[in-house]
């Protein structure tokens, strides 16, 4: 039953065209600090200093617009960029609201205009945040010392993998352990960085309880394991309860353990990855500690461990000296070197320290609470909806901070899938939902995440325009298959971008191609 | 004073939820009497008894501001002193634009959408790739991967999944930062996919690649020549068309690293016969962050051959179901991690791509006419800092000729040591060069300096001066 009252959205139109079609020839966006007479005087023309085989010939085709055309143009395609204006439950993301006092801060020259390779001594606030936000992840983790260094989640995957490899080589078994073990509900960053590293992937699939089973793990554990990568709980919101069972089994048989700690927000305060028997997680800062999206970073995955794995992590890292200063620490023999280069992206971690100490430890525990409730607020709703369906519907315990649903029935009653429904949602000024990563093992999923940011109004609204669409599925499929239309543009045609002779990523490739 | 239910949150301003009546109202509809039931599913044995150090709560933005700009204020910025430090991240001028539009809320927090409730930031990336491609005159343009060192890292990966060689060659110049990336990208001998890495030697003479040491270990076996324009000692690879065809003559690929602010005056690589180009993104309009501004780009020709092996998403232009209407869309994601997990080429996840807002917003500010500017204001700042500094007595500069916006000084002559000059500039509120007498023992006591648009004559004099009192 629809409770919200549904509001007239349309999304801005600008019909902004390329900024390189908006080009007049002369026009000047920013001007190069000009040359003082004294440096022009002294120093030859540049033409004189560049080697004459480097010299360019051509000028770039770049487009020549006026500042105040740039301004609105990029002004124009931030209007036209839906995401958190309406009401994005993107599902494994945690949409968070991100602090402004974070953004007022990291862009003054006290963080921006920072080098890394400065001397410490003038760097003691920024390495002060960085170790202390290292001390609340090693509290709420149990672990020994967290780095920042890797650049996303998938980077911090990258790091255990490497870690993994430098740990094994140490003991001379790297030749001998070249396995790594997942399960189809990792995230895909896990086999693929594994792979990246060199290591062969065994992926175990879900069995009935929503998880692999023990007996399953111990089938594939060998002398040839080199890792477990694992999230807990998963994006279906099953948490596998027998998880110490699999860090004993793996790391008794000479593996080591990682928690891919992407979905944290709804154990936080409760589970602490070392107690579990981990040696190793990983948090997103960019999600679960406030940071900003970005529409796809900068991010952090940072990335904690346990004392044995400490030799192995790469530097530098963020130390205190006996006199309270803080101080860069070279890597060691053993450590992986760099995953990326500098100590870690700055900025974010001092956004996340920032939003973890506006919650407090009583913030953070509430912020679990409220999310895995308002999922499960969101389940008895949603089940009410002729058409949605739940994964796994067999097991009744209540997820944690997600839900996995099936729109297979809509689908099979309508011929509407999953992706039309998304569309259609964006009608009503509310951005996608989470589908599920690779592979799918039911039909037409999608994954909302309500978290502790949205109101339960903004649930309502939610739920209410799923409801609605699915109404509209049956009474109008065909308008639900060709939205949206209330949106920056109608949905994607027909051309096949992974056609070589079709796409172009840039617009020269797009010029040769279609503007022939 | 009021009684307080433990069962309810503290009312915060980030979380609606908190005010009693809703969380009330979520614990009705889902049929719940204690938190706790919805963690059923958590064994009791996991869930921890003990004390957490985790500080209590700062709620009003004044107390949290007052807390971090107190530790902050504690930290001498590149604003605070005059900074000469690049090395891999380089303080040049930010545009305010390009601020602005990373600080658009539109911008900085949305995740992924549909391709037509992301069509303004769909645009920007299409933008990105489309401008960076007309600076290094490459069609084909992904997005942006985690910096300069990864983004090498993976086009060496993908040289060697084209050409099935596992042998890459890498100046023994290269930025210790970028290098150790590379050698962790080419994994360990014991297990697949590693690749061999040799470095070759630079020319102490001129600072670039030494000719003849490349050539004695070129075969037929390497995959790929990685070489950098500049490069990390500042200096112009001039024998550039020379290193790409003697790639070209056993096989190989000639991947080539380029700092984009410098291509509205020097050659775009392919010019010289560059097949993979790569770079750094942090010169176009991002803030050095401490580290934290770096991002990094991968482009090639437009063939098949290079296309499949990218390991990033690119957008690409397309129609949509509105005849004559522009949209963009994803290309070739299947063969990204996320459509093929361990069977995708490497790994992508979250990147930089807010820095592609701030990238496209500078290009088009700068236009052909900026970055043509900004190259000369910067190579002839650089070469007045370094012509001044070697009227110093005991200072060299150790290449005179042929570099961009950083160059190498010697110290040997003042028999003191780089960190002892640099500790004495820091008290005359000067950041020195970069200290390389540790990575690069054969060039003595020297430091690489950084001198860009940034740096005025007053600031480059008072350098002088300053090196000129410290070094007497
Ligand atoms: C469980 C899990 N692990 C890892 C990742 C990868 O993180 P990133 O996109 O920051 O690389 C994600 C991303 O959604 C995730 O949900």
């Amino acid at each position: 039953m629809i409770k919200s009252k549904i509001r007239k959205y349309h999304a801005p139109v600008w019909d902004e065209p390329l900024v390189m079609d908006l080009s007049a020839p002369g026009r000047r966006g920013a001007f190069a600090p000009e040359l003082e007479e004294k440096i022009a005087k002294a120093t030859s023309e540049p033409s004189a200093l560049i080697p004459a085989s480097l010299a360019r010939k051509t000028p770039p085709s770049l487009p020549e617009l006026s500042e105040f055309e740039v301004q609105r143009h990029y002004l124009h395609l931030s209007q036209q960029t839906l995401g958190m204006m309406g009401i994005s439950l993107f599902g494994t993301c945690t949409m968070k609201y991100n602090p402004r006092i974070n953004e007022r801060l990291v862009y003054q020259p006290f963080v921006a205009e920072m080098h890394p390779h400065q001397d410490p001594e003038t760097m003691q606030g920024l390495l002060e945040i960085v170790y202390r936000f290292d001390e609340i992840l090693r509290s709420l983790s149990g672990l020994d010392k967290f780095v920042f260094q890797a650049g996303g989640g998938a980077d911090a995957a990258y790091t255990m993998a490497t870690i993994t490899r430098a740990y094994h080589a140490s003991r001379g078994e790297l030749a001998q352990r070249n396995e790594i073990i997942t399960t189809t509900q990792a995230h895909p960053c896990n086999p693929a960085t594994a792979a990246a590293a060199g290591f062969k992937i065994i992926t175990l699939p879900l069995e009935e309880d929503g998880y692999p089973s023990v007996e399953a793990l111990k089938a594939v554990v060998s002398e040839r394991t080199a890792a477990l990568m694992v999230n807990n709980p998963d994006d279906i919101g099953i948490y596998n309860p027998h998880i110490k069972e699999w860090v004993k089994v793996v790391r008794e048989a000479g593996g080591l353990c990682f928690y891919d700690h992407a979905n944290f927000n709804g154990v936080m305060t409760r589970i602490r990855a070392a107690d579990i028997g981990f040696d190793a997680c990983m948090y997103m800062l960019h999600k679960t500690f406030g940071g900003l999206k970005g529409g796809g970073g900068p991010a952090v995955g940072a990335f904690g461990c346990n004392e044995k794995l400490i030799p192995f992590l790469p530097g530098p890292t963020v130390e205190k000296n006996s006199d309270g200063s803080f101080y860069l620490k070279k890597e060691g023999a053993n450590s992986v070197g760099r995953v990326r280069e500098f100590f870690g992206n700055v900025p974010v971690v001092i956004r996340a320290y920032s939003w973890t100490r506006a919650m407090g430890i009583d913030g953070l525990r509430d912020a679990a609470n409220i999310s895995v409730l308002a999922n499960n607020y969101m389940e008895k709703r949603l089940l009410q909806i002729p058409g949605v369906t739940k994964a796994l519907p067999e097991l009744t315990q209540r997820r944690l901070e997600m839900t996995r649903y099936s729109l297979g029935e809509l689908t099979a009653e309508t011929g509407v899938n999953c992706i039309d429904v998304q569309n259609r949602m964006t009608d009503y000024g509310v951005d996608a939902f989470w589908l599920s990563h690779e592979p799918w093992f039911i039909p037409e999923p999608f994954t909302p995440e309500a978290g502790e940011l949205w109101s339960i109004e903004d649930l309502d609204y939610w739920i209410d325009v799923l409801e609605l669409v699915c109404n509209e599925a049956r009474s109008n499929p065909e308008m639900v298959r060709t939205a949206p239309h209330n949106q920056v543009v109608a949905k994607q045609g027909s051309i096949n971008l992974n056609e070589p002779e079709n796409w172009a990523t840039t617009y020269r490739a797009y010029k040769r191609k279609y503007k022939k | 004073m009021s009684q307080v239910d433990p069962q309810l949150p503290t009312p915060h301003p980030f979380m609606a939820n908190s005010a009693p009546g809703s969380y009330k109202e979520l614990l009705r509809v889902a049929e719940v009497k204690e938190i706790e039931e919805v963690f059923e599913q958590i064994p009791k044995d996991h869930l921890f008894k003990g004390e957490w150090s985790v500080p209590s709560a700062l709620k009003s933005e004044a107390a949290l501001y007052k807390h971090l700009t107190g530790m902050l204020k504690k930290n001498i910025s590149a604003e605070n002193y005059i900074s000469f430090l690049g090395a891999g991240c380089w303080q040049h001028y930010v545009p305010s634009i390009c601020d602005e539009m990373v600080t658009r809320t539109e911008f900085a927090t949305p995740v992924w959408g549909t391709p037509s409730s992301d069509h303004g930031r769909n645009q920007v990336w299409f933008e990105f790739s489309s401008q960076l491609g007309e600076l290094v005159d490459m069609d084909f343009v992904g997005l942006p991967l985690y910096s300069y060192g990864t983004a090498a890292g993976h086009a060496l990966r993908m040289a060697s999944r084209i050409n099935g060689r596992k042998k890459v060659l890498i100046p023994a110049s290269l930025d210790p930062e970028r290098a150790k990336v590379i050698y962790n990208y080419a994994g360990f001998s014991e297990l697949e996919g590693h690749l061999e890495i040799i470095a070759v030697n630079f020319d102490p003479a001129t600072g670039r690649v030494d000719l003849k040491d490349l050539e004695s270990k070129l075969d037929n076996t390497v995959s790929a020549i990685y070489f950098e324009n500049p490069n990390y000692l500042g200096i112009f690879e001039s024998d550039a068309a020379k290193i790409c065809a003697l790639a070209h003559s056993v096989g190989a690929e000639a991947v080539v690293g380029v700092d984009p602010i410098s291509l509205g005056i020097i050659a775009p690589p392919p010019e010289y016969g560059a097949d993979i180009v790569v770079g750094t993104t942090q010169p176009l309009g991002v803030h050095m962050n401490a580290g934290g501004g770096v991002g990094g780009f991968i482009a090639t020709r437009d063939e098949e051959k290079y296309a499949r092996e990218y390991p990033t998403l690119q957008v690409s232009l397309t129609d949509t179901l509105v005849p004559g209407e522009m949209a963009f869309g994803l290309t070739l994601f299947e063969q990204s991690s996320y459509g093929s997990r361990e069977h995708g080429k490497d790994w992508t996840g979250n990147s930089v791509y807010l820095w592609a807002v701030a990238n496209a917003t500078y290009m088009s500010l700068m236009g052909p006419e900026g970055f043509k500017e900004v190259g000369n204001s910067i190579i002839q700042r650089a070469r007045y800092a370094a012509d001044q500094i070697a009227t110093i007595k005991g200072l060299k500069i150790t290449w005179r000729d042929g570099f961009f916006k950083e160059f190498v000084v010697n110290f040997d002559g003042t028999r003191k040591s780089v960190s002892q000059i640099n500790k004495k500039l820091l008290d005359k509120k000067i950041f020195g060069g970069k200290d390389l007498s540790e990575d690069f023992p054969a060039l003595g006591q020297s430091a690489l300096f950084c001198v860009t648009e940034v740096h005025s004559v007053e600031e480059i004099d008072s350098l002088v001066k300053a090196l000129s009192e410290v070094c007497a």
